[in-house]
C-alpha cells in the first residue's frame, strides 16, 4: 500500500486536502492545470458573510502548500492515464513546458515589462491584457512566470523576439523547455478540479455578449478587486464610467431547465449577489442604487440571513420577480424589464447589469471523470453517496468541492478535510512511509556571546539595486554597532546564496543575522531555515524590507530610498541585537480522542478516528446513540436513514478502540492541544490529545405567534413527529388534506437565522405523502423555498405532483383555529390576493433547529466561543469551518449550525481529519513568541486575563500574580500593551525591542 | 549623516500589524504605488500589541508623527486586538490633545492586506498632514534615548 496521494485540481478544496494529508503523514502530488494554484477563490474580491478579502485569507494557505516538503506541486499538468487498484494506483501525469526555469525565476517582472506581445488576461476574464510571459496573478503559487506558447513570438517564430531572455537577470528563460511525463505510484486519488461559471451567451434575453454593460458575477468580482482590470475602481466596460445604478439578475444558468439545461440551484449566488451589492455600495463615490431581481432568496448558511437583513438596511433593493429581458437604452444604459409579484410588467433603467451565473462542471472535469471511470449524476456532477459524501462510485477515488455539487467555500473546505480523512483511513498503515522530516544540526548556544551581527543586503537583480545604492548600504551597515560582517548579494534567496550564507554564519561565528531584501511575509521562513541549517536558533533573525516597502515605492527618488534603506537596516540591527534564542515549543501528544455527542456526527468522527487506530472515548448524555437521526425517516434523496443509522450504531458499539459512555456528560477540563484532562459526570478522568464537539441541536418547540395550536390539537405535528409516524408505519395514506407551514421559529426577529434543512425536509415529506396517496391535497405555506443545490429536484418533483405552494410573509402569518373540532388554516394568497381557507386533517410545522442550552456550558469548559444563537463559533467561517481558535478542539454537526445529515457526516469526517493531524504526531509545535509574566512586577490587577482572547493568562488568587499558559498563547501582545505595571513581555517583541527600533529610526534621517 | 534635502522632511514612525497592514504595504510595493519616503515601518504582531508608551517614546525621541495601522474591524487575526487598539488610541488621542499636541501627529487607521493603493494614499495623506504641522517640538527631549552612547554624546 502506497503512502502517497494524487490530488487533481489546485482549488481551495485541493489545497486544503493537500495540507491535511501532507501534515498527517502522506506525500501529496498536487496536479494543477494552470500555471498556479488557488482556483476560483483567488479571483474573488471579498467573501461572504465576513467580507474578508479573499486573496488575503487564501494566500497563506497557498504559500504553505508551495513550501511544504511533502507536497509536490505539478503545475501546467494533467492526468494522462490511471491503472491499478485502491492502495496501489499507477498514474501518468503530463506536465506542459513552462519555458521559465522555476528554480531560477525571481519573479521580478522584467520579462513581462519587456514582452511586446499583449494577450487577453484569462485571470481577469479577458477584461484587460497581460503579456505572453505572465504571472497568473500577484499572489499565485508558485510565484513564477510562465510563457504562453500560443502567443509567444519566439516559440512561434524562433529567433524573432526573445526580449524576455535578454532582460531576465536570472537567466531563467528556457525556450527549449519540453513537456515531461511523470509516472507516479499513489495509494489514492482525490478530485478537486472545481467548477466553471455558467456562460450566459446562450441566454439571449440577458443581452450578454451583445450589450457591453452586461457582465457576469465573476467579471464583476474582478471589477471590484483591487488587483483587477480597473484596480478596484468599479468602472463599467462600455465607457469606464462608475455605475450608480446596478442590477443583479439571479438564477442565470440555475433553476432553469428550459433555457440553460441546469435545473439545480447553484447555492451560492444569492449570497454572493448580496455581498457584491453591499461591497459595490461601499466602493461607490456617491450613493449607489443596487437592486437584486430574484425568485427565492436563499440565504441558508451560518450568518447569511443576518447579512441579508443588513443589506436591506443598507438600502439594497430586493425585487421578487421574473426578468423578461435586458434592452439597450441611450448612453449605454440598460433597461431591465420584469414582471413584478402582481404580474405587472415593470421597467427599470440601470447603468450596469450583473448576471448571477451558476456553477457548472467543466468539460475537462467530465473528461477527467471519464478517465477515472467514476459515475456522474443527472446534473453532470460527480455522483456521491449521502452517507459518504466524498466517496465516488469507484473505490480509492475521492472527490471534494464544487465538482460534486455547487457549494460554497466552507463546505468545500469541509469536504476537503473529509476526503483527506477517508484517504488517511484507507492508507493509515502507510502513514509517514513516504514523507520526509526537515533535518537540522544541533544549535549553538549563543546566550553568553556578545552580539556578532551579519548583514546581507540583497540587490534582487535590479529590483532593489536599480533604485537603492546597495553598495553604499552594505558599507554603511558594516559600521553599525556589533555588525561584524556585511555583504551584498545579487539574489539573497537563490539556492547558491543561501548555501553560502549558511557557510558564512559558521565561518564568521555570527550569532545574529539581518537580511535586507524583500518582505518577511514570503521569505522570512526561508532565511530562518538557513539559520537553522547553520546551527543558529531561527529567532536570532530580522529582515529589513528594502524592496516592497522601499525601492518599489520610491522609484523616482533614489537618494531618499537609499537613506531609507540605511534606516531600515539600522532598525533591524537594533532590533535583532536584543533578540534571544527562543524554544521551539512543543507539546507531547496524548494519542487519544474525546468525542462529545453520540449522534450521527459524533459517531462518524469516533469511528473515523478509531479506524485509524486511535483510542476514542465517546460520551453521550442520553441513554442511547443516534441523536436526532433516530427520528429521521428519509434523506432528501429518499434513502432510508434507519438502516444506515443502525449499521453505524453497531459499528460503534462493537469497536475495540471506542469506549462508549452513555448517560454521561463532561464536567470540567484542563490542558490544551495534545494534552487535555477531562473529568466526566461519572467521576472518570480522561487524558486525551484532542476534543471533538458534536453535541447536536434540537427542534424548536413552537410557542407564541408561531405555536399554531401545536400541543393542543392532535392534528398539528412537527416534521420529526411525522417522520416518526412514517417510521412506525402508521397509516398516513388516509389523510385527505395536509398543510405544511415553513419557517416556524426561523427567520423571525427572536430567532433570526434560517434553519437550512426544513424546506427540503418538508417538501421531501410532502412528496412522500403525496405518493402514498396521490388524491391527498397538500399545501405548502412558505416564505422562500430554499432547496439549495441539487435539492431543487425535490421542489420540482413536488410541483409536478401537484403540491401547491402559497407564499406568506411575516406581516401576514397564517392563522390556525379550531372550528367545531375541525382544524382551520387561513392564509393570504399572494397571487389571488385574497384569503384562502383550508380544513386539513394534518398540519405539519417545519420548526427551527435550535442549539442545546447546555452547549454554552460545554463551550466554556473548552474555552470555545459561541454565537448569539447559541451555536459554537468556528475559528474562521470560510477557511477553518471545523476548527476553533483554540487548537486541538474541533466541532461537527448541528451544534455548529443546522444542516442535513450528509453535511453533518462530511463535517464529522473533516473534524476527525483535523484531529488526526494532532494524533498522528508524537509532538505538536506551539507558538514560540509568547508572553511571559515577571512575577516581581505583577500587581495582580487581572487586566491581562480580561484582554487575552485565548484565555492563556490566569491570575492566581492566592499569590495575586498572573501567569501565561505558554501552550495557549498565540503571541498577539494584547496583554503586554494592557499591563499597567509593565510586568508582561512578549519574547523578542518586548518594549525594549520595539523601542530600540524606534530609537534607531529616529537617530538619523 | 547630514540632510540630503535642504527642505525639512518629517519623520514618521509607522507601526503596522503583521497580518493586514504590513501585507497591504507590501501590496503597495508589488503594485508599484508610489508614496513619500518619510515613514519608517516597525512590524508588530497586532495593533493590540501597541502600548501607548511606544508612541510617546517615539514622540519623545523626535518623531514628527506616528501612524499605527491594523486590520479592519472584525478582521483581526487575533480575534479582538484591533478593538483594544481602537479604544486605547481613543484615550491616548484625548490625552495628547489635552497636553497640546496637534491631533494629526498621531494617527490610527485600518488597511487590509488587499488595500495596496489605499496604503499608499494613507501614507501620502499622513505625510502631508504632518508636513503642514512642521517639526514636532512639544515632547522632544534634547538627548535622544540612547542605543548608541557615542552618537548621543556627539549630538550634545
Amino acid at each position: 500500500m502506497k503512502g502517497s496521494v494524487l490530488i487533481i485540481g489546485g482549488s481551495i478544496a485541493g489545497v486544503q486536502a493537500a495540507l491535511d494529508l501532507a501534515d498527517s503523514g502522506f506525500y501529496v502530488h498536487l496536479v494543477e492545470m494552470t500555471s498556479g494554484i488557488g482556483g476560483a477563490m483567488s479571483q474573488l474580491d471579498k467573501t461572504f458573510p465576513t467580507n474578508d478579502c479573499s486573496a488575503c485569507i487564501l494566500s497563506p494557505k497557498l504559500v504553505e502548500c508551495g513550501r511544504h516538503l511533502n507536497i509536490n506541486l505539478l503545475t501546467l499538468s494533467e492526468l494522462e492515464e490511471i491503472n491499478g487498484e485502491p492502495g496501489n494506483f499507477k498514474v501518468k501525469v503530463r506536465q506542459h513546458p513552462r519555458y521559465v526555469d522555476p528554480t531560477k525565476c525571481i519573479s521580478c517582472g522584467e520579462c513581462a515589462a519587456k514582452c511586446p506581445k499583449k494577450v487577453d488576461d484569462l485571470f481577469n476574464l479577458d477584461m484587460n491584457k497581460r503579456k505572453a510571459i505572465y504571472l497568473k496573478y500577484p499572489q499565485t503559487v508558485p510565484l513564477k512566470y510562465a510563457i504562453d506558447p500560443q502567443h509567444c513570438i519566439w516559440l512561434n517564430k524562433p529567433g524573432k523576439c526573445g526580449a524576455c531572455a535578454k532582460v531576465c537577470p536570472a537567466d531563467a528563460i528556457n525556450f527549449d523547455d519540453t513537456e515531461s511525463i511523470h509516472e507516479l505510484e499513489v495509494g489514492a486519488v482525490l478530485m478537486s478540479p472545481g467548477f466553471r461559471p455558467y456562460n450566459p451567451e446562450k441566454l439571449d434575453f440577458t443581452g450578454y455578449g451583445r450589450l457591453k454593460n452586461v457582465v457576469t458575477s465573476m467579471e464583476f468580482e474582478r471589477l471590484l478587486s483591487p488587483s483587477g482590470p480597473c484596480t478596484g475602481h468599479m468602472e463599467r466596460p462600455s465607457d469606464g464610467k462608475e455605475p450608480t445604478r446596478v442590477a443583479w439578475l439571479q438564477c442565470v444558468g440555475s433553476r432553469d431547465e428550459n433555457r440553460s439545461c441546469n435545473s439545480y440551484c447553484s447555492s451560492v449566488c444569492c449570497m454572493y449577489a448580496i455581498k457584491q451589492a453591499v461591497i459595490a455600495k461601499e466602493h461607490a463615490a456617491s450613493d449607489l442604487a443596487a437592486s437584486i431581481y430574484y425568485m427565492d432568496m436563499r440565504t441558508h448558511g451560518k450568518g447569511f440571513e443576518a447579512y441579508f437583513e443588513r443589506a436591506k438596511d443598507q438600502g439594497v433593493q430586493f425585487r421578487r420577480s421574473r426578468v423578461h429581458s435586458i434592452t439597450p437604452l441611450a448612453e449605454d444604459n440598460l433597461q431591465v424589464q420584469y414582471a413584478d409579484e402582481e404580474g405587472t410588467l415593470q421597467r427599470d433603467e440601470v447603468d450596469l447589469v450583473v448576471l448571477s451565473v451558476g456553477m457548472e462542471m467543466t468539460t475537462k472535469s467530465q473528461e477527467l471523470a471519464h478517465l477515472l471511470d467514476v459515475e456522474l449524476n443527472e446534473n453532470n456532477f460527480i455522483k456521491t453517496d449521502p452517507f459518504n459524501p466524498v466517496a465516488t462510485s469507484r473505490p480509492g477515488i475521492f472527490v471534494c468541492g464544487a465538482v460534486s455539487e455547487p457549494k460554497d467555500i466552507p463546505q468545500s473546505v469541509v469536504e476537503a478535510s473529509a476526503a483527506a480523512l477517508e484517504i488517511e483511513k484507507m492508507l493509515s498503515d502507510s502513514r509517514w512511509q513516504e514523507t520526509q522530516e526537515a533535518q537540522f544540526p544541533a544549535e549553538r548556544n549563543v546566550f553568553a556571546e556578545a552580539p556578532k551581527i551579519g548583514v546581507f543586503v540583497c540587490s534582487c537583480g535590479i529590483n532593489i539595486a536599480g533604485v537603492v545604492d546597495v553598495k553604499d548600504v552594505t558599507e554603511y551597515s558594516a559600521q553599525l554597532p556589533d555588525v561584524v560582517f556585511s555583504q551584498n548579494n545579487l539574489f539573497s534567496c537563490s539556492q547558491d546564496t543561501i548555501d553560502q550564507m549558511a557557510k558564512t554564519i559558521q565561518e564568521q561565528g555570527l550569532n545574529r543575522v539581518v537580511v535586507a531584501s524583500c518582505t518577511p511575509r514570503t521569505h522570512e521562513s526561508l532565511f530562518q531555515e538557513t539559520l537553522r541549517d547553520a546551527g543558529l536558533n531561527k529567532y536570532l533573525f530580522e529582515m529589513a524590507n528594502i524592496r516592497d516597502q522601499d525601492s518599489w515605492v520610491h522609484q523616482n527618488d533614489p537618494e531618499a530610498a537609499t537613506l531609507k534603506a540605511k534606516d531600515l537596516v539600522r532598525m533591524a540591527v537594533a532590533r535583532v541585537r536584543g533578540a534571544n534564542a527562543l524554544p521551539y515549543n512543543q507539546v507531547a501528544v496524548t494519542k487519544a480522542a474525546l468525542v462529545i455527542g453520540g449522534g450521527m456526527a459524533g459517531m462518524t468522527s469516533a469511528l473515523a478516528l478509531a479506524n485509524q487506530g486511535f483510542p476514542v472515548t465517546l460520551v453521550e448524555k442520553a441513554d442511547k446513540l443516534g441523536g436526532n437521526a433516530n427520528r429521521l425517516f428519509h434523506t432528501w434523496q429518499g434513502i432510508e436513514v434507519r438502516q444506515q443509522l443502525e449499521k453505524t450504531i453497531s459499528k460503534v458499539f462493537y469497536h475495540d478502540n471506542i469506549e462508549l459512555k452513555l448517560g454521561t456528560t463532561v464536567e470540567k477540563a484542563t490542558g490544551s492541544v495534545g494534552k487535555f484532562t477531562t473529568t466526566l459526570s461519572d467521576g472518570a478522568k480522561l487524558e486525551h490529545g484532542t476534543t471533538l464537539m458534536a453535541v447536536g441541536g434540537k427542534p424548536l418547540i413552537p410557542t407564541g405567534d408561531h405555536q399554531y395550536l401545536y400541543g393542543s390539537n392532535k392534528q398539528v405535528k412537527t416534521l420529526l413527529e411525522v417522520d416518526e409516524m412514517l417510521l412506525t408505519d402508521i397509516n398516513m395514506g388516509s389523510i385527505k388534506q395536509a398543510v405544511f407551514i415553513h419557517c416556524v421559529g426561523s427567520r423571525i426577529p427572536e430567532q433570526p437565522y434560517c434553519s437550512r434543512v426544513c424546506c427540503t425536509h418538508a417538501i421531501e415529506q410532502a412528496v412522500h405523502l403525496k405518493k402514498l396517496n396521490p388524491e391527498m391535497d397538500i399545501f405548502m405555506l412558505y416564505r422562500d423555498i430554499r432547496t439549495y443545490g441539487q435539492r431543487e429536484a425535490v421542489y420540482k418533483e413536488a410541483r409536478s405532483l401537484g403540491i401547491l405552494f402559497i407564499r406568506y410573509d411575516l406581516d401576514n402569518l397564517p392563522q390556525v383555529n379550531e372550528e367545531d373540532g375541525q382544524l382551520q388554516v387561513l392564509v393570504q394568497d399572494h397571487v389571488l390576493l385574497r384569503q384562502v381557507k383550508f380544513n386539513p386533517d394534518l398540519l405539519v410545522l417545519a420548526t427551527a433547529v435550535v442549539a442545546h442550552p447546555e452547549t454554552k456550558d460545554l463551550a466554556k469548559v473548552y474555552k470555545c466561543p459561541i454565537n448569539q444563537e447559541g451555536f459554537l463559533l468556528e475559528a474562521h467561517m470560510k477557511l477553518r469551518p471545523v476548527d476553533f481558535a483554540t487548537d486541538g478542539v474541533y466541532l461537527a454537526g448541528l451544534c455548529h449550525y443546522p444542516k442535513p445529515l450528509e453535511e453533518s457526516i462530511a463535517q464529522a469526517q473533516a473534524a476527525a481529519s483535523r484531529a488526526s493531524l494532532i494524533l498522528a504526531r508524537d509532538m505538536v509545535p506551539a507558538e514560540s513568541i509568547t508572553a511571559e509574566v515577571d512575577p516581581r512586577k505583577c500587581v495582580g490587577c487581572g487586566m491581562c486575563t480580561k484582554l487575552c482572547p485565548y484565555n492563556a493568562t490566569t491570575l492566581d488568587l492566592d499569590t495575586m500574580v498572573a501567569s501565561v499558559e505558554t501552550s495557549l498563547c498565540k503571541g498577539c501582545g494584547a496583554c503586554v500593551a494592557g499591563c499597567r505595571s509593565d510586568a508582561i513581555i512578549l519574547k523578542n517583541i518586548a518594549n525594549e525591542h520595539l523601542m530600540a527600533a524606534v530609537d534607531a529610526a529616529l537617530m538619523e534621517m | 549623516m547630514t540632510d540630503i534635502n535642504t527642505e525639512w522632511q518629517p519623520k514618521i514612525i509607522t507601526f503596522l500589524c503583521t497580518w493586514c497592514s504590513y501585507a497591504g504595504a507590501d501590496l503597495a510595493g508589488v503594485s508599484r504605488y508610489q508614496y513619500p519616503p518619510n515613514i519608517r515601518v516597525i512590524k508588530v504582531p497586532c495593533s493590540g500589541r501597541m502600548s501607548p508608551n511606544l508612541i510617546l517614546n517615539a514622540l519623545k525621541g523626535g518623531a514628527d508623527g506616528v501612524l499605527v495601522s491594523g486590520c479592519h474591524p472584525g478582521d483581526c487575526h487575533y480575534i479582538s486586538g484591533n478593538y483594544f487598539a481602537r479604544r486605547r488610541f481613543g484615550l491616548l488621542g484625548n490625552l495628547l490633545e489635552f497636553i497640546g499636541l496637534e491631533k494629526d501627529r498621531v494617527q490610527f487607521t485600518w488597511v487590509s492586506a488587499a488595500e495596496g493603493e489605499q496604503f499608499a494614499d494613507v501614507i501620502s495623506q499622513v505625510t502631508e498632514s504632518v508636513r503642514k504641522l512642521g517639526p514636532a517640538t512639544r515632547l522632544v527631549k534634547n538627548i535622544p534615548a540612547e542605543i548608541n552612547v557615542e552618537r548621543a554624546c556627539a549630538n550634545e
